[in-house]
C-alpha cells in the first residue's frame, strides 16, 4: 500500500521513531502541566532541568563511574532537590504577582543553568553509550528497532500514566487539586500546603530530569539541548490544555506521531508544525483540546 | 522636580551620543542604537499597553531581511529598503496582532511565541535569506541619492537621527489621547471596555506601531552591518528584548535605551570583565566567563525579577518622586 | 639621596627609550576565528590556536622586528559573529590578516569582509569550494582542502568499487550543500545516480529518521555530506539501526578525531581523503609528537594546515619586507611549499593551494597497532587530479 507515493514500510518506520520522540514529549509536557496546573507557574526552566538530568548522567558515568541504572534514580533526585531550592528561594516570593514574572524568573534560571554547564563543557555534543543490558536491536522487517528505544517508550508510558493516576485518582492528588482552588481551606484541614507545593515543583522537575537520563544515549548531550525543546513543550501543553495532565500526555504522544508523518512529506517543517497546530487550537478551542477553563 | 532631572539625563545622553563615534567603535555604537530602538518599540507594547509579546524577534528579522533583499537583490536605494522593511513589518504586525489579540495574558504571549516561531521557520527555509549562512553583502549606497553611507561615522549619525526621531515619536504617542487609552487598557481593561472604547482596535494599532518600529530597527541594523542572519528572528532575541526592557524599566521612556546600552555593552565586554576578575582572584573559572554571557544575563534577569522589577529608570523615577 | 635620584633618572630614560622604540614597532597582529566550543571544536578549535602558536614560536616569535601577536575568537558557527569580529579587528586593531577555521558559512562571510577591506584571508578549516569559485577573491587563500578535492578523491574511489546509486545526508548550510553538489557531479559524471537526499540542521541531535529515509530509498551508498559531530553521530546511528549492513557508508569529510569518537569498530572500512596524516612520514610524526604532548590528541589535517599556512605567511612577510596584503600575496604566489604538511605545494591564481591528496581507509580493529594509527594508505592522488583545472573555475577573475 502506498501513501503519498511512499511505501508503508517507510511510513511505519518513521511513525515508530515518532512514538519514541512522542514519549519524551509526553513526559516533559507532563512535568510542565503538573507545575502549571497546580502552581500556576509557567516553568521555563523545564528544558534546562531536562538537560541537567542528561548532564548529571553523563558526569556520573564518565567522572564517577556510576552506571546508567544508578544515575536514572540519582539524577532526578538531585535535580529535584535543585528544583526545591529554586521554588523555596525564589518562586515562592512571586506567587502574588502576575504569572508572567514566574515565567521571566524561570527564564533567567534557564540562562543560569545553561551558562553554568556551558562554561565547563562547551556546546559540542557529548555521547553517552547505551547501557550494556539494553544493547542490541530487533528486526521488525520494515526497520531495525534498537532495544533501547523500546525501553524508552515503555519507561515513559509507565511514568506518565503513573503520575496521571497519582494526581487524578489518589488522595494526595485530590489534596493538590483542591489546594489550587482554595489553599486556605486545605490548610485549615491541617495540610501543610506550601510544603506540598514545593514538593510538587520538585517532582515536576525530577520528571524532566528523568526524561533527560532516558534521552542521554539517544541524543547528543549538550548544555543547549533543552533550549530548543522547551518551546515545543510549551506548545504541547498549551494545545493539550494548560491544566490537563492527560491532555499533555496524549498531545505529546500525538505530536511525536504527527512530526514523524510530516518528516516523510516535508521534513524541514517537522519541528515547526506544532506551532501551526498551536495557533489553530488557540483560535478555535482556546482552553486547549482537553482543557477545563473557558 | 524629577522631570527636570530626567531632562538633564536625556540631554547629557544626547550630547554624549553626538561625540561618541569619534572615540568608540561606530559599529558597536550603532548596534546599541538599533537595540535601543527595538526595545523602545517593544516597550510601547509591554510598558504602555500591558501586552507581553514573546515573538517580537520576528519583526527584527523581517525588517532586516526585507530591507536587505530590496537593496541587495533588487538594487533599490537604502531609503526604499528601509521603507520596505517597515511596511512588511506593519503587515506582519497586523497578522500577528490580529491573531494574538483574541486571547489575554499568558495565552497572548504563547500565541506570539508560536507565530514568532513560524516566522523563524519562514526565514530559515526561504531561499532569499540564505538560511544558516545568512544574507550577506548588503551595500550601503547613498541615502536619498545625497548622503554616502559608506563612512561609518556618517552612517552613525543617520542611525542616531532615526533612533532619536523614533523615540520622540513614541513619546508623542504615549502622551497623546491615543496613548492614554492604551494606558487605561493596561491598567484596567474591563473598565476601558465599559467606557465604550473598542479596546481590540487600540491593541491592534499598538501592536502594528510596535512592530513597525521594531522592523525599522531591523532594517537599520541590516543596512549598517551589511548582513542579516538567523540570530535576529530567533526566539532568544525575543527573550533578550524582554530582559533589556525589564532592566531598563518597563513603561519608562528611556528605560529601554538604558537597558539596551547595558546589555549590549555587557555582551561585548563580559569577556574582558571575566579576565579582570581572574587576575583579581586567580580563579581559573573566571577566564571562561567570557564564553558564558548566559550566566551573567541569567543572573541579571533573576535579580531584576526578584527585587528590581521597576528597572533602573523605574527605580530612579520612584526615588525622585517628592514624598 | 643623590644616588637614588640618579638611579631614578636612568630608569626613566631607559623606560622612555624603550617606550619610544616600542611605539615605532607595533606588534604584528594576526587574527584567528574558528569554532572553539561547538561541533567542530575538535577538528580545529583550540588545537588550531596551539598549531599557529607553534609555528609562530618556531619562526622566532617576531618578524621584521615586530612581535607577532595572535588574537583569537570563537564564532560559535554563526556567520554574523565571524564577520563582525573580522570587521572589528580590521577597523579597530589594524589586523591585516585573518586565518579562518571551520564552518564554510562563517568562512564565506569573513571572506566577504576581507575582500571588501582588501586584507588577507587564509582558510584551513572550511570546505566549500565556493571560496575559490563563485565567491572568490584575490585576497582569499584556501589552504588545506575543499569540497571538490574531497569529491574527486572519495566519491570517485567509492564509485570505482562499483557502488553507483547514492543517497546523501547533508548538513543544511553552505558546506553540506556545496559538498553534495560537488559529489553529485562526480557521481553523475561516473555514470552513477543520485537517488535522493535528506537535509539535516547543523548539529542535529537525532539522525534516526533521516537514516530511515535513506534506507528506504534503496540506494547503495549513503553519502555523508557533513562533518565533525554530525558525521560522528550519523555513523553511530547508522550502526545502531543496522543501516551499515544494508548500505555502503561514504564519509565525504572525515577527520581523525571523528574516527576516534566513533570507534574503529563502527568506522572500519570508511574511505578517507586527506592531504595529511600524522603517520605519513618522519616530519609529520615529529610535529604530531609535539602537538599531542600539549593537546593530548593527535593533530588533524586542519591543525597541520594551520601550522604550515602560518609558516608560509610569515616567510612571505619576511620576503616582502612588509605585511601589506598585496605584497605578501605576491611573495606567497612565488613560493614552493615544502614542509611537514606537503611537498611541492603552490598557490594558484584562484586562491587554491595546490597539493597532493591521499586516499586512506580506516583499519579493522585488529589491524590497529598503536594508538591513533587508524588509517592505512590506499593510494596517492596528485594535485592536478584532486582539484579541478582552472578552465572549469567559476571564479569571476579567472577565464575572463
Amino acid at each position: 500500500m502506498d501513501i503519498f507515493n511512499l511505501s508503508m514500510q517507510a511510513v511505519l518506520g518513521q511513525l515508530l521513531l515518532g512514538l519514541v520522540n512522542g514519549s519524551f514529549y509526553a513526559m516533559l509536557s507532563l512535568g510542565l502541566a503538573v507545575i502549571f496546573g497546580l502552581l500556576r507557574v509557567v516553568n521555563f526552566a523545564h528544558g534546562a532541568v531536562f538537560m541537567m538530568g542528561s548532564m548529571l548522567a553523563w558526569i556520573g558515568l564518565t567522572q564517577l563511574d556510576l552506571s546508567y541504572w544508578i544515575m536514572i534514580i540519582v539524577a532526578p533526585l538531585l535535580t529535584g532537590l535543585v528544583g526545591i531550592a529554586i521554588e523555596k528561594g525564589l518562586l515562592k516570593r512571586l506567587y502574588g504577582l502576575d504569572p508572567l514574572y514566574g515565567l521571566l524568573l524561570t527564564f533567567g534560571v534557564t540562562l543560569l543553568l545553561e551558562g553554568f554547564f556551558r562554561s565547563f563543557y562547551g556546546v559540542s555534543g557529548m555521547s553517552y553509550n547505551v547501557p550494556d543490558s539494553l544493547q542490541g536491536a530487533v528486526d521488525l522487517g520494515f526497520m531495525i528497532l534498537p532495544y533501547y528505544r523500546g525501553w524508552v517508550v515503555l519507561a515513559s508510558l509507565t511514568v506518565c500514566f503513573g503520575t496521571w493516576f497519582l494526581i487524578e485518582k489518589t488522595k494526595i492528588g485530590a489534596l493538590l487539586r483542591a489546594g489550587t482552588e482554595n489553599p486556605k481551606l486545605v490548610q485549615a484541614f491541617g495540610v501543610n500546603f506550601p510544603l506540598l507545593v514545593t514538593l510538587t515543583y520538585g517532582f515536576g522537575v525530577a520528571l524532566a530530569a528523568f526524561a533527560g537520563v532516558l534521552a542521554a544515549p539517544i541524543i547528543q548531550i549538550s548544555p543547549l539541548m533543552g533550549s530548543n525543546l522547551i518551546i515545543t513543550i510549551f506548545a504541547i501543553v498549551v494545545i493539550g490544555g494548560m491544566g490537563s495532565i492527560m491532555g499533555s500526555i496524549l498531545t505529546g504522544l500525538s505530536l511525536g506521531l504527527l512530526e514523524a508523518f510530516v518528516k516523510v512529506i516535508y521534513p524541514e517543517a517537522s519541528s515547526t508544525v506544532v506551532f501551526f497546530v498551536m495557533v489553530l487550537v488557540l483560535l478555535l478551542r482556546p482552553a486547549g483540546l482537553f482543557g477545563k477553563e473557558a | 522636580m524629577n522631570r527636570n532631572r530626567m531632562q538633564y539625563i536625556i540631554g547629557a545622553l544626547l550630547l554624549l551620543a553626538l561625540v561618541l563615534p569619534y572615540v568608540a567603535y561606530p559599529i558597536f555604537l550603532m548596534k546599541i542604537l538599533c537595540f535601543a530602538l527595538f526595545s523602545s518599540a517593544f516597550n510601547l507594547l509591554l510598558g504602555y499597553t500591558g501586552l507581553l509579546s514573546f515573538g517580537h524577534a520576528a519583526f527584527l528579522g523581517t525588517g532586516g531581511y526585507i530591507c536587505g533583499y530590496v537593496i541587495r537583490n533588487l538594487g533599490y536605494p537604502p531609503e526604499l529598503g528601509i521603507l520596505a522593511g517597515v511596511s512588511c513589518s506593519m503587515v506582519l504586525g497586523l497578522v500577528m496582532g490580529g491573531l494574538a489579540i483574541r486571547r489575554q495574558g499568558i495565552y497572548f504571549a504563547m500565541i506570539t511565541m508560536a507565530l514568532g516561531q513560524l516566522a523563524y521557520f519562514f526565514f530559515l527555509e526561504a531561499p532569499f535569506t540564505g538560511g544558516e549562512d545568512g544574507m550577506q553583502g548588503i551595500p550601503r549606497g547613498r541615502l536619498l541619492g545625497l548622503i554616502d553611507l559608506q563612512s561609518d561615522i556618517t552612517m552613525y549619525y543617520v542611525v542616531l537621527f532615526v533612533t532619536v526621531a523614533s523615540v520622540l515619536f513614541i513619546a508623542r504617542v504615549t502622551t497623546s489621547p491615543f496613548g492614554k487609552v492604551l494606558f487605561a487598557i493596561k491598567e484596567n481593561e474591563p473598565r476601558a471596555i465599559s467606557l465604550g472604547y473598542k479596546v481590540d482596535r487600540f491593541k491592534l494599532l499598538a501592536f502594528v506601531l510596535s512592530g513597525a518600529l521594531a522592523g525599522l530597527a531591523g532594517s537599520l541594523q541590516a543596512l549598517m552591518l551589511g548582513f542579516e542572519s538567523l540570530s535576529d528572528p530567533h526566539w532568544t532575541t525575543s527573550g533578550l528584548v524582554i530582559l533589556i526592557t525589564l532592566v531598563g524599566g518597563v513603561g519608562t521612556l528611556i528605560g529601554p535605551i538604558v537597558g539596551g546600552v547595558i546589555i549590549v555593552v555587557l555582551e561585548q565586554k563580559v569577556g574582558d570583565i571575566g579576565t579582570w576578575l581572574y587576575h583579581l582572584t586567580s580563579i581559573e573559572w573566571f577566564n571562561t566567563l567570557g564564553e558564558s554571557v548566559s550566566i551573567v544575563t541569567g543572573l541579571i534577569f533573576v535579580i531584576c525579577v526578584m527585587s528590581f522589577r521597576k528597572g533602573i529608570i523605574g527605580e530612579l523615577q520612584d526615588r525622585w518622586k517628592s514624598p | 639621596m643623590k644616588m637614588k635620584k640618579v638611579a631614578l633618572a636612568v630608569m626613566m630614560l631607559t623606560l622612555s627609550a624603550q617606550a619610544l622604540s616600542q611605539a615605532n614597532k607595533e606588534p604584528l597582529k594576526i587574527g584567528f576565528i574558528t569554532d572553539m566550543s561547538g561541533l567542530y571544536a575538535d577538528i580545529d578549535g583550540k588545537g588550531g590556536i596551539e598549531a599557529f602558536q607553534m609555528a609562530i614560536d618556531d619562526f622566532g616569535g617576531s618578524v621584521l622586528g615586530r612581535k607577532i601577536e595572535l588574537i583569537t575568537a570563537d564564532h560559535q558557527n554563526k556567520p554574523d559573529i565571524a564577520a563582525g569580529k573580522a570587521r572589528e579587528w580590521i577597523d579597530q586593531q589594524g589586523v591585516n590578516i585573518i586565518f579562518g577555521g571551520s564552518n564554510s558559512g562563517t568562512a564565506l562571510a569573513t571572506a566577504k569582509v576581507t575582500d571588501e577591506k582588501k586584507r588577507l584571508y587564509i582558510n584551513n578549516g572550511a570546505g566549500s569550494s565556493a571560496l575559490t569559485n563563485e565567491q572568490c577573491s584575490p585576497y582569499t587563500v584556501h589552504y588545506t582542502y575543499d569540497t571538490i578535492a574531497l569529491s574527486n578523491v572519495t566519491a570517485k574511489a567509492v564509485m570505482e568499487q562499483g557502488f553507483k546509486s547514492w543517497y546523501f545526508l547533508t548538513a543544511d548550510y553552505a558546506f553540506g550543500q556545496q559538498l553534495q553538489k560537488d559529489a553529485a557531479r562526480v557521481v553523475e559524471a561516473g555514470g552513477g545516480k543520485v537517488v535522493g537526499a535528506s537535509k539535516h540542521p547543523l548539529s542535529a541531535s537525532d539522525f534516526s529518521s533521516f537514516l530511515l529515509q535513506a534506507q528506504n530509498s534503496g540506494a547503495q551508498v549513503l553519502g555523508l555530506a557533513n562533518a565533525g559531530g554530525d558525521t560522528i553521530n550519523s555513523v553511530k546511528a547508522a550502526a545502531e539501526f543496522g543501516i551499515n549492513k544494508k548500505m555502503k557508508i561514504a564519509g565525504l569529510l572525515v577527520f581523525l578525531t571523528d574516527v576516534n569518537s566513533i570507534g574503529v569498530k563502527n568506522a572500519q572500512g570508511l574511505s578517507v581523503a586527506i592531504p595529511w596524516y600524522w603517520n605519513q612520514d618522519e616530519e609529520a610524526r615529529t610535529f604530531a609528537g609535539r602537538f599531542i604532548r600539549i593537546m593530548k590528541r593527535m593533530p588533524t589535517m586542519n591543525q597541520a594546515g594551520d601550522y604550515s599556512s602560518m609558516m608560509t605567511y610569515l616567510k612571505s612577510v619576511k620576503a616582502a619586507g612588509t605585511d601589506d596584503p598585496d605584497k605578501v600575496l605576491t611573495e606567497m604566489r612565488k613560493m614552493k611549499i615544502n614542509d611537514m604538511f606537503t611537498k611541492g605545494g603552490y598557490l594558484r591564481k584562484d586562491g587554491t593551494m595546490m597539493h597532493d591528496f591521499y586516499l586512506y581507509e580506516v583499519r579493522k580493529p585488529e589491524e590497529v597497532k598503536q594508538p591513533w594509527d587508524y588509517y592505512k594508505l590506499m593510494k596517492k592522488v596528485p594535485a592536478d587530479q584532486a582539484f579541478n583545472p582552472l578552465s572549469e573555475s567559476k571564479c569571476a577573475f579567472i577565464n575572463k
